[in-house]
C-alpha cells in the first residue's frame, strides 16, 4: 500500500513537471501575462490587442534588452473576474509563481482587478491596467509608493474623468437637442444601472445639472439593476416625465435591453451617456438595428485621434471582426512596456518603472503620459487636448461614428478628422414637433 | 401613470405566466421540480437566434423549428435522466440544476459570452391608453392567455387530459385503473417543455439572448409557482400577475430603487407564505387536491 502511494506520488511529480504551463519559456523570451475574463469580451479583446502588439513586436526582432533583443511570449490567464474574485487573485497567483511571467497586462472588474493588484504588487511584478476605471488603484500608489508603484493604468481614463467626458457629451447633445426641437429648457431623465460607478455619475448629475443653467431641469433618477431584462416600465415612466434627454450608464447587459426597447418604443428623448454595449460591434445585431441613435462614451472610433489610430482600429477589425473596445488598450500596453524596458536596458521591476514613469507615447488613443507621483493618484493617465481625452460616439446607421469632441471645435478647437455632427433621433423630433 | 402601471404590470405578468405554466404543470402532474425549465427557455432563444442569423430563416419558422427541437431535447433529457430518479426530489433538483449548467456551459462553449439577439413577430409599437407599447409584447401576452386556454381544453375537455389529471390526483389509482403513468408524465414534460420553448420564442426578441439568461427568471419563475401554490395553474397565474403588478409599481412609485424591484415582489411572496405556506392556491395536504 505505502508503496503505491510513494508510486503515485511520484508519478504525480512527473506529470506536474511536464505540465507545459509549469516550465520555464523558452530561453531569451520575456514572458508577458495577459490576465482578462477570457470567456467574455472584455478578455477576449484584452488576448486580441496583447497578441496584434506581440506578433508586430516580434515580426520586427522583439524587444532590445541591453545588448539582447529579446521576443515576446504571450501567456493567457483567464481571471473568471465576471464571476469570482477571489478566482482572479488566484490566477494572478499563478501566473506570477507557476507561469512565471515577467510583467502582467489586463484586468477589467474593479473588485477583481484591485485584490489582482494586491498579488502583483506582493511579487514586484509590474501590472498594466487596461479595465478598471477606479481612481482607487492609482491613489494606492500614491498611499504606498513602495509596494504599489509597479501598478500603471493605460486604459481607460480614471472613473472621475469618465464623469467629467459624460457631461462634455451631454452638453454638446442639449446644445444639439435645443437647436433641432427649438426648446429653451431642457428636461432630463437619469437612467443609470446600480453600479458604483453609476452612483458616482448619478450624484454628479444630481449637483451639477441644476447648477448648469437655469435652463436645465433634471425630472428624475431610475436606477435598474446591471442584469436587468426589461426596462419598458422605465422608459413608459421617462416618457410621462417629458424628459429631452436620457442621460445613461449602463455597463452590463441592460445597455442593449434599453437601447433595443428605447428604439422600438421610440420614446421621444434623446440619448446620451455610456453605455459599453453600444461600443461593440455586435450591438447593432444584437439590438436588431434598434440601437439606432444611441451615444456613448468610448475609446475608439475610425476617427485620427493619433497617426496610429485607424491603421490599428482597422487592422483589429480585420483580424478579429470586431471595433476594439477599451481593453484592447493592452496593444498600446505591449509597446509602452516595450518602450521602458529598452530605456532601462533591463528586465529588473524597479528599473522599468522609472522608465515607465517617463513615458509619453503616441498611442493608438491619444498621447500617453502618466501623472507624476506628486499628484494623490500617481501612474494614472493625463487628460486633456494634449493627452488622451475619451471619445463620444454615436450608432448612426449602421456605423459607430465619433461626435465628440464635436465637429464645430467648440471645446479647446479640438476636432478629430472623422467627427460628424451629433443626430437627434427622427422620431424624438417628430414627437415634440407635434407637441 | 395609472394607465401606465395598467398596460405596463399586465405585460410583466404575462412574461412570468407564460414561463411559470410549464414549471407549475410538470410539477402538478409528475412532482418534478425542474431547476431546467428556464435552461430550456435559454435553449429555445438560442436556436431561434441560430436559424435567424445562420440559416436566414423568418421568425415564425425559426420558433417553430426551436420549439420541436427544444422539446426533442426536453423529452429526451426526461427519457435518459429524470425518469430514472423521478421518485427522489432532491436528486431530482440537483439533476435538473446540473442540467441547466451543462446547458450553460454548452452555449457558452459553442457561442460565446456575446449578447445576441432574435427577430421580433411584428416590429413597432402601439398607443394603448395613451402608453406606448411594443406589438411584441401584445403578441405575447395573447400568446400567454392562448396557452393557457389551451392547457385548461387540453385538462378539462380530452380524454389525455384527464388522464394526465388523474395521474396529477393519485398515481396508485390511475395505474390500476389502466392509465400508464409514465407516459403521462412523458407527455407532460412533453408539454412542459414545450411552453419553456414558445417563451423563449416569444420572450427573446424582447430581452437579450445569452447564456446566463435562465438564472433571474428562474427566481422568478419559483416565486409564481410558490406564491401562487405548487402544482397550481390558476395560481400561478394570478401569482404572475401579483408579481408583475408588484415590480411595475416599484419602477413608478420608487424609480430610485428599481433595481430592488425583484427583491421586493420576492418580500411580498415571502409575507404571503407566512401567512398561508402552502400558497394562494395551493393544498396543505393531498386529499385536498381536486
Amino acid at each position: 500500500m505505502k508503496k503505491g502511494l510513494v508510486a503515485l506520488l511520484v508519478v504525480c511529480l512527473v506529470a506536474v513537471a511536464l505540465i507545459p504551463g509549469c516550465q520555464p519559456g523558452p530561453e531569451g523570451t520575456i514572458k508577458i501575462g495577459v490576465i482578462g475574463p477570457m470567456t467574455f469580451v472584455q478578455g477576449e479583446q484584452h488576448w486580441m490587442g496583447a497578441t496584434m502588439a506581440a506578433d508586430e513586436i516580434n515580426e520586427a526582432g522583439g524587444i532590445v534588452v541591453g545588448n539582447v533583443t529579446m521576443p515576446i511570449e504571450l501567456v493567457q490567464i483567464d481571471s473568471n473576474e465576471m464571476l469570482s474574485v477571489p478566482d482572479a487573485a488566484t490566477a494572478m497567483e499563478k501566473a506570477v509563481t507557476v507561469d512565471k511571467v515577467d510583467f502582467l497586462v489586463g484586468g477589467f472588474r474593479t473588485e477583481a482587478v484591485l485584490a489582482m493588484q494586491d498579488t502583483a504588487m506582493d511579487h514586484q511584478k509590474i501590472f498594466l491596467g487596461c479595465g478598471s476605471a477606479s481612481k482607487e488603484q492609482c491613489v494606492r500608489v500614491a498611499e504606498d509608493y513602495d509596494k504599489y508603484k509597479y501598478w500603471f493604468r493605460i486604459t481607460p481614463i480614471n472613473d472621475n474623468l469618465l464623469v467629467m467626458d459624460s457631461f462634455l457629451i451631454l452638453d454638446t447633445v442639449i446644445s444639439v437637442v435645443k437647436d433641432e426641437l427649438g426648446i429653451e429648457e431642457v428636461k432630463i431623465a437619469l437612467l443609470m444601472e446600480k453600479a458604483e460607478v453609476g452612483d458616482l455619475i448619478v450624484s454628479a448629475c444630481e449637483h451639477l445639472i441644476p447648477a448648469m443653467g437655469e435652463d436645465l431641469e433634471l425630472v428624475g433618477t431610475w436606477r435598474p439593476s446591471p442584469t436587468a431584462t426589461d426596462v419598458t416600465a422605465e422608459l413608459s415612466a421617462i416618457k410621462n416625465s417629458g424628459a429631452h434627454i436620457i442621460m445613461t450608464y449602463f455597463s452590463g447587459p441592460v445597455g442593449i435591453v434599453y437601447a433595443k426597447q428605447w428604439g422600438e418604443l421610440e420614446i421621444p428623448a434623446a440619448s446620451a451617456g455610456i453605455n459599453v454595449e453600444a461600443q461593440k460591434m455586435g450591438f447593432w445585431d444584437a439590438t436588431g438595428g434598434k440601437g439606432n441613435y444611441e451615444t456613448t462614451l468610448n475609446q475608439y472610433a475610425r476617427i485620427e485621434q493619433t497617426d496610429k489610430t485607424i491603421p490599428f482600429f482597422d487592422k483589429f477589425v480585420a483580424e478579429t471582426g470586431e471595433f476594439p473596445t477599451y481593453t484592447a488598450g493592452t496593444y498600446d500596453a505591449l509597446y509602452i512596456l516595450k518602450d521602458a524596458i529598452e530605456r532601462a536596458g533591463t528586465l529588473d521591476s524597479d528599473a522599468v518603472v522609472i522608465e515607465l514613469e517617463n513615458t509619453e507615447y503616441f498611442g493608438s488613443a491619444g498621447r500617453i503620459v502618466f501623472t507624476s507621483t506628486e499628484t494623490g493618484n500617481p501612474h494614472d493617465l493625463m487628460w486633456g487636448p494634449e493627452y488622451v481625452t475619451g471619445i463620444g460616439t454615436q450608432w448612426q446607421d449602421g456605423e459607430l461614428l465619433c461626435i465628440w469632441p464635436p465637429v464645430d471645435g467648440s471645446w479647446n478647437g479640438l476636432v478629430y478628422e472623422g467627427t460628424v455632427a451629433y443626430k437627434v433621433p427622427p422620431w424624438v423630433i417628430d414627437y415634440w414637433e407635434a407637441k | 401613470m395609472f394607465a401606465n402601471i395598467l398596460i405596463n404590470g399586465a405585460i410583466t405578468a404575462g412574461i412570468y405566466a407564460l414561463l411559470a405554466l410549464g414549471f407549475s404543470l410538470i410539477f402538478g402532474v409528475a412532482k418534478i421540480i425542474n431547476l431546467a425549465h428556464t435552461a430550456f427557455y435559454m435553449l429555445a432563444a438560442y436556436f431561434i437566434f441560430t436559424f435567424a442569423y445562420f440559416l436566414g430563416l423568418s421568425a415564425p419558422l425559426s420558433a417553430t423549428a426551436s420549439i420541436i427541437i427544444t422539446t426533442a431535447i426536453g423529452v429526451g433529457t426526461y427519457k435518459l435522466v429524470i425518469e430514472r430518479i423521478r421518485e427522489h426530489e432532491t436528486a431530482v433538483l440537483m439533476i435538473t440544476i446540473a442540467l441547466a449548467l451543462v446547458f450553460q456551459e454548452s452555449i457558452l462553449l459553442a457561442f460565446g459570452s456575446h449578447f445576441r439577439s432574435a427577430p421580433s413577430f411584428i416590429s413597432g409599437h402601439v398607443e394603448l391608453l395613451g402608453v406606448t407599447v411594443s406589438i411584441q409584447h401584445i403578441l405575447t401576452f395573447g400568446v400567454v392567455l392562448v396557452c393557457l386556454l389551451g392547457i385548461w381544453m387540453l385538462l378539462s375537455k380530452t380524454k389525455l387530459g384527464i388522464a394526465i389529471r388523474a395521474v396529477a390526483q393519485d398515481r396508485e389509482i390511475a395505474n390500476l385503473v389502466g392509465i400508464n403513468v409514465g407516459t403521462m408524465c412523458l407527455i407532460t414534460m412533453a408539454i412542459a417543455v414545450a411552453l419553456a420553448a414558445v417563451a423563449g420564442a416569444m420572450v427573446a426578441p424582447l430581452w437579450t439572448i445569452q447564456p446566463h439568461m435562465w438564472m433571474r427568471p428562474l427566481v422568478m419563475v419559483l416565486a409564481v409557482v410558490v406564491l401562487g401554490g405548487l402544482g397550481s395553474l390558476k395560481g400561478s397565474f394570478v401569482a404572475a400577475f401579483i408579481l408583475g403588478y408588484t415590480v411595475t409599481l416599484v419602477v413608478f412609485l420608487f424609480p430610485t430603487i428599481s433595481f430592488i424591484k425583484e427583491a421586493i415582489a420576492l418580500t411580498i411572496m415571502v409575507a404571503v407564505l407566512l401567512i398561508r405556506p402552502e400558497g394562494l392556491f395551493g393544498v396543505a395536504f393531498e386529499e385536498e387536491r381536486l
